[in-house]
């Protein structure tokens, strides 16, 4: 489990609204971090158990540790977790500031410093012991992103079609028309943030561009989306072991 | 050779490595990655059966006489193919290299097929080389790292110009197969190293050459799948698939499963234990005795009987490879299992 370093907030304060404060905005960032996602894994750090620690000092200033599977994960994801980690605490009501750091990575340093400086991935890695990069990250992704629609549009669509839905009635349906549930607000969110509609009346079947699939290409869009939902498990389930083997969780 | 229910199956270890990661071989200055690069090593082995692991000061530096023990005495395992893996920048010596591998053949000729390596970013002396390490070695294949570092570059494709530039070299000089790691990083890395679309131009442009894509292009095993499915000459590389899900998370292991079967089939996947990462006996064992669990998950997989297993777990590599395989370990003309098989998945086509 992670730790809740929340003691010195909890010790010896002489101010017990202050304390009252800071363990209510603990609670924020822990939550705030639950929209921060392995994008490799469409899983957000917190169910990952990537945050080892959070504490809010006093005057609101948040110190998030985060830590990965191993000491070789791949440093441009890592780059945007810390950096996703960084933006959504700072914005959770009562921080005043956010330190974020990756810890026992071989880029910790330069990822952090990067982070803290609010520099892209380049000028990041720039100049330093663990190498130069490239590119900037948005591509990058993008590329997950759509994965996870894929993979997400398995978790939505298997479970209709077992039930007996058609290929032509899944190819017909809209959105407002496949029954609620996490996987597809989860698919939705994903839609958003692809620039895809994702209202209501919008097709629930869409390839990654946003474009509808007819019923003829149906059964080979879905065949691919079940693949890349196995592959995300895979991942997932190598990575989780991995973390568990480093960090005895 | 391992034999199960009356089934003599013929092993080959097509993935593995005889490596020397000791303190005594750190690079100074670069302790910190020699060591996060066989730590990280070791964790993947905790995916493993428990009675399995080892200690980390075993793991760095094992013995040839513990290896010959862990493949071919206890690991079912008949031909073994040594894999090098450079990583010079952090050992001194090498992590895995040509020569450390050639100490195995040396000493063991007919246990052993040698890989060599190179890297289209070494230029003319790479490709010198490279043609030494062919002369002095005679492989068949080589193992290439396309995600790795070299000065200022951060990796390379397999289409690159220069790259084609050594594969036309490596047909040339006899070389038929080779393997690709696309899977769990070996460098750090700074791009998208997992795309396989350079193995799909390079496939199709050396039509002589086999593609062994090792550990199936995780984290994008459906890419890999899709590009594969189009590719006579791409194959499946087991290592990793095997080792670090068939015992930690059976129930994604068997996706994984029904997916290359589906999109590459049986024909085209190879056994690799990934050695010394995980030992092969449980490997083995796990996979001849492997079946789907209960499921409707699983429903429209194709199967998996006993000659499919037979040709993962060697004879597709023997055939790659030119290894001799006795006859009593070929596949029988006679197939009832397959044949079982074959209509069970018929039957299920019907029904769905």
């Amino acid at each position: 489990m992670t730790v809740l370093s929340d003691t010195r907030v909890l010790g010896s304060n002489s101010n017990d609204a202050a304390a009252a404060s800071s363990l209510g905005t603990t609670a924020r960032v822990w939550e705030a971090l639950r929209a921060v996602r392995d994008p490799e894994l469409d899983t957000d750090v917190v169910s990952l158990d990537f945050v080892a620690s959070v504490e809010v000092s006093e005057h609101g200033v948040a110190h998030v540790s985060l830590r990965l599977p191993t000491y070789f994960c791949a440093p441009n994801f890592a780059f945007l977790m810390v950096a996703d980690a960084h933006d959504v605490v700072s914005a959770a009501d009562g921080v005043s500031r956010a330190d974020v750091v990756l810890i026992d990575h071989f880029a910790s340093d330069a990822i952090n410093a990067g982070v803290a400086a609010r520099a892209g991935f380049v000028s990041s890695m720039a100049g330093t012991e663990v190498g130069e990069a490239v590119a900037e990250l948005d591509e990058l992704r993008r590329t997950f992103t759509e994965r996870a629609l894929m993979a997400g549009t398995d978790l939505v669509v298997r479970p209709l079609m077992r039930e007996g839905v058609t290929p032509e009635q899944v190819a017909a349906m809209t959105l407002g028309e496949a029954p609620a549930s996490d996987d597809l607000r989860r698919l939705r969110a994903r839609r958003r943030e692809l620039g895809i509609p994702s209202e209501d009346t919008d097709p629930l079947v869409v390839d990654p561009t946003g474009r509808t699939v007819g019923v003829d290409a149906l059964p080979l869009h879905l065949r691919k989306a079940r693949s890349y939902q196995v592959g995300v498990d895979a991942n997932t389930s190598i990575c989780r072991g991995q973390l568990a083997a480093r960090y005895g969780v | 050779m391992y034999e199960k229910n009356g089934e003599k199956y013929f092993v080959v270890d097509s993935h593995m490595h005889y490596w020397d990661a000791s303190p005594e071989n750190w690079v100074p200055g670069a302790e910190q990655y020699a060591k996060g690069w066989i730590e990280c090593f070791h964790a993947y082995q905790s995916l493993g059966p428990a009675e399995t692991h080892w200690s980390i000061e075993h793991f760095q530096k094992y013995s040839e006489a513990d290896l010959m023990k862990d493949l071919f005495e206890d690991g079912h395992v008949d031909v073994a193919i040594a894999q090098p893996t450079y990583l010079k920048e952090w050992y001194t010596e090498g992590f895995n290299t040509t020569e450390r591998n050639g100490q195995l053949l040396r000493n063991h000729p007919d246990k052993f097929r040698l890989n060599t390596r190179f890297d289209p970013r070494d230029g003319e002396a790479g490709m010198r080389e490279f043609e030494r390490n062919v002369e002095e070695w005679k492989p068949l294949g080589a193992k290439l790292y396309t995600a790795e570092w070299n000065g200022d570059s951060r990796g390379f494709k397999l289409s690159d110009p220069e790259c084609y530039k050594f594969l036309e070299r490596a047909q040339e000089l006899g070389i038929r197969n080779i393997h690709i790691h696309k899977g769990p990083t070996i460098w750090p890395l700074d791009k998208d190293a997992f795309d396989v679309s350079d193995v799909d131009k390079a496939a199709t442009t050396f039509q002589g050459l086999n593609f062994i894509v090792e550990h199936v292009g995780l984290p994008r095993i459906e890419d890999f799948c899709f590009m594969a499915t189009q590719e006579p000459n791409v194959y499946a590389g087991l290592s990793v698939v095997l080792g670090g899900l068939m015992h930690a998370r059976p129930r994604f292991f068997a996706k994984v499963m029904g997916e290359l079967l589906f999109w590459v089939g049986e024909d085209k996947m190879t056994f690799g234990s990934d050695y010394a990462i995980w030992e092969p006996r449980w490997q083995v064992e796990g996979l001849v005795d492997w079946d789907y669990p209960e499921g409707h998950d699983y429903d429209d997989y194709p199967r998996l009987g006993v000659d499919g297993k037979k040709k993962i777990l060697g004879l597709n590599a023997a055939k790659l490879y030119d290894i001799p395989v006795p006859a009593e370990l070929q596949l029988s003309a006679d197939t009832p299992a397959a044949q079982d098989d074959a209509e069970l998945v018929n039957r299920e086509v019907a029904q769905a």
